[in-house]
């Protein structure tokens, strides 16, 4: 593949004590475009996936973030947090993690924390109430008001966020994500648990936040319709490492992706890719 | 109607039972064999199989009680039972609930003033409601279990006591100083507990709140260990004292001196302090920080994939409590004239964690209400000598039992775009490090 990359992964193990969960892994996403990671369950997609958003150090590899401006980063030397406020990714989780509690736009609101931190002065100016901090914070509701009207959320806007359906909360998780203005969105399983026509409007939102914001995406999924529809490029994983990757094309015909994916037997292996074609 | 929760006959019967049962282990020992050193030095001992039949028989039976009253007066039910007219009553009080308290607490020495009986409580009572207010940053916002409050309060108490009968410097400097060396003190405390989650936590700051009294014992000659600081200063009206001489308020302003006037201006000091308190919470709940800690009580994996620095911002809210504890042992300490580490034991943290538990996590309202309930109550039930302890405990499990989130039990949104709901308890967490 060629173009312009905004993740490369190079060699990257991940081990824990003796259980190898990721070995030798090298693939690379491109700048707006979605590149889908999929393989069966148990493959390591998780662990990468950790790996890039800093919630586990890797045994061994590299992975570099490449932003717009040509700077590149290291992800693998950051900390958590800081890979989210220094090199923008943003991800979300495979069992939803929202703060059920807070209303949905109060959970778009602690997405924008650092950028209002330095607007409130670190909380001093903030405490004053100066015109700026007032003025960055109706910037953030606008912001946040924009985002649950793309995600069709805006009625339940003032609605704690735990009393969300299912997929309701799924797309606020996206939302919020996309609130801390991301390079690269990271999104573990999004339509796992949605129903044929919420996965339908979710494809539609991750194929205009790459369209009109240009976001890039990486996601990790199971569901092949929405996989095949909207990937730009996939990569597929088994047992730990790569085994192929390519166009949704290329990956649909591959009999060692259809071997690996669903064990021997290819027959279903070929109905469930149709399936999702 | 909705089906009734699966708590049939068989079920209470079965948990009374079960609370019998663990009644029978404990009382068998305790009550049922007693034993005592004959003439000759010899153990003697006799059984009192009655008095333990009575008390397991006392357990069973209340057990059953507590599980009927459970499903009858019990949060769900209640809500249901309760007519419209008579919630929308409710929510017509609490919204008027603060400021009538407020406009009320004001008025306490122009109604009491010659009792300086109640208006010694109502002082206790307030100091409470700030330090209530002071940990509700820490417990009821950032959902960090802290048992060693009190280690703040007496660090605040100390630095006013040493300062001034050391130095001579004045109320004013020092309170200031008070709560920032609590904060370096709660900041110092929050560096090694960062990593501790839920029970390990609370008990390092149990041991941080043990360890702070056992240096003021020990420390004596900074801190004259169990004999304590004596002649701390009393606080001036900003430089003017308030005593009978001639210097003093009384003659400044031309009236007759009496000494009311000092219990009255340490009234409205700490009803200050405590207002300040109030309003900063409030305000940093609608600033990023606040809005970060709650975040931090809710999911703090999230909070870290969403950039948050977790570590800063548990320390911010370590130290904010801190310094409003700090704020409070500094006026405690001038209006006691002297202190000593008796006043600053396990019982004080225990005492101000009951008060936030009992009004609600992260509840302002509740907090001030506990305060008063947990405080005036028990003075309330002074003439009930013995059995005060006892009646004071039994009304905190009812209400326990009653509203077990608390008496406001609700979370109020810090933004919101058309309307300001409230948010259930139930969805609320209530944080685990």
């Amino acid at each position: 593949m060629s173009g312009d990359k905004i993740l490369s992964i190079d060699r990257l193990a991940m081990r824990f004590g003796g259980i190898v969960a990721v070995q030798d892994l090298s693939f690379a996403a491109e700048r707006k475009k979605i590149t889908a990671l999929i393989g069966p369950n148990g493959a390591g997609k998780t662990t990468v996936f950790n790996c890039i958003t800093g919630f586990y150090k890797p045994s061994g590899g590299a992975i570099r973030l490449t932003h717009d401006d040509g700077t590149t980063v290291a992800l693998e030397r950051l900390s958590d947090f800081r890979i989210a406020k220094q090199a923008k990714v943003a991800r979300t989780f495979q069992n939803i993690r929202l703060f059920p509690g807070m209303t949905a736009l109060e959970n778009l609101m602690v997405a924008q924390h650092n950028a209002l931190m330095r607007a409130s002065g670190f909380t001093l100016l903030g405490l004053l109430g100066v015109p700026t901090y007032r003025d960055a914070e109706k910037r953030a509701i606008d912001l946040a008001t924009d985002w649950l009207k793309r995600v069709n959320l805006i009625d339940r806007a003032d609605d704690a966020a735990g009393n969300f359906a299912y997929g309701d909360q799924r797309r606020l998780e996206i939302a919020r994500a996309m609130c801390t203005e991301p390079a690269l969105l990271c999104l573990d399983e999004p339509a796992a648990g949605l129903n044929a026509r919420e996965s339908a409007a979710l494809s539609e939102l991750l194929l205009s936040i790459r369209d009109e914001l240009g976001t890039s995406i990486l996601l990790i999924e199971h569901d092949m319709s929405v996989v095949m529809e909207i990937s730009d490029h996939i990569v597929v994983m088994d047992h730990g490492v790569k085994i192929a990757e390519g166009t949704p094309r290329e990956i649909r015909d591959d009999p060692k992706v259809i071997a690996a994916y669903l064990g021997a037997d290819e027959e279903e292996a070929a109905a469930v890719m149709e399936g999702g074609a | 109607m909705t089906a009734k929760p699966a708590t049939g006959t068989t079920s209470i019967l079965k948990t009374a039972f079960v609370n019998a049962l663990i009644a029978l282990v404990l009382f068998s020992l305790m009550v049922g064999i007693r034993t005592e050193a004959g003439a000759s030095g010899q153990l003697t001992y006799w059984t009192r199989f009655g008095e333990l039949a009575s008390l397991v028989a006392a357990v069973f039976g209340g057990s059953i009680v507590i599980e009927l009253l459970r499903q009858w007066i019990g949060p769900t039910g209640a809500e249901k039972l309760v007519p419209p007219a008579v919630q929308s009553g409710m929510s017509f009080i609490g919204r008027y609930l603060a400021p009538a308290l407020l406009i009320f607490t004001l008025l306490v020495p122009v109604i009491f003033y010659n009792q300086r009986y109640i208006l010694d409580l109502a002082i206790l009572v307030l100091t409470y409601v700030m330090l209530g207010w002071g940990l509700n940053v820490v417990v009821g916002l950032a959902g960090l279990l802290d048992l060693g409050y009190v280690a703040f309060y007496a660090v605040g108490a100390y630095s006013y006591g040493l300062l001034a009968t050391n130095f001579g410097w004045s109320f004013w400097i020092c309170l200031p100083l008070a709560g920032i060396l609590a904060a370096f003190w709660g900041v110092l405390l929050g560096f090694p507990v960062l990593r501790l989650r839920g029970d390990y936590l609370a008990i390092v700051t149990l041991a941080f709140g043990e360890i702070i009294r056992l240096v003021i014992i020990n420390w004596q000659e900074l801190t004259g260990g169990p004999n304590g600081v004596s002649g701390i200063p009393r606080p001036s009206f900003f430089g003017i004292p308030l005593d009978n001489s001639d210097d003093g308020l009384a003659a400044k302003l031309g009236i007759e001196y009496s000494p009311t006037h000092r219990i009255i201006f340490l009234f409205y000091l700490i009803l200050a302090l405590a207002l300040l308190t109030n309003w900063a919470t409030i305000r940093l709940r609608r600033l990023p920080i606040g809005r970060a800690w709650e975040a931090l009580r809710e999911d703090e994996v999230a909070c870290r994939a969403l950039g948050i620095n977790t570590t800063t911002t548990k320390l911010t809210a370590f130290a904010t409590g801190a310094m409003f504890g700090g704020f409070a042992g500094a006026f405690f300490a001038t209006r006691q004239g002297f202190i000593s580490p008796e006043s600053f034991t396990f019982q004080e943290s225990a005492l101000v964690l009951a008060i936030v538990v009992l009004g609600g996590m992260g509840s302002q309202l509740g907090v001030a209400l506990a305060a008063l309930a947990m405080i005036g109550g028990f003075e309330l039930f002074r003439g009930l000598e013995t059995y005060r302890m006892l009646v004071f405990g039994m009304s905190m499990v009812l209400i326990m039992i009653w509203r077990p989130r608390g008496l406001v039990g609700h979370r109020a949104p810090t933004v919101y775009l058309t309307k300001a709901k409230a948010i259930s308890s139930d969805l609320v967490k209530e944080g685990h490090g």
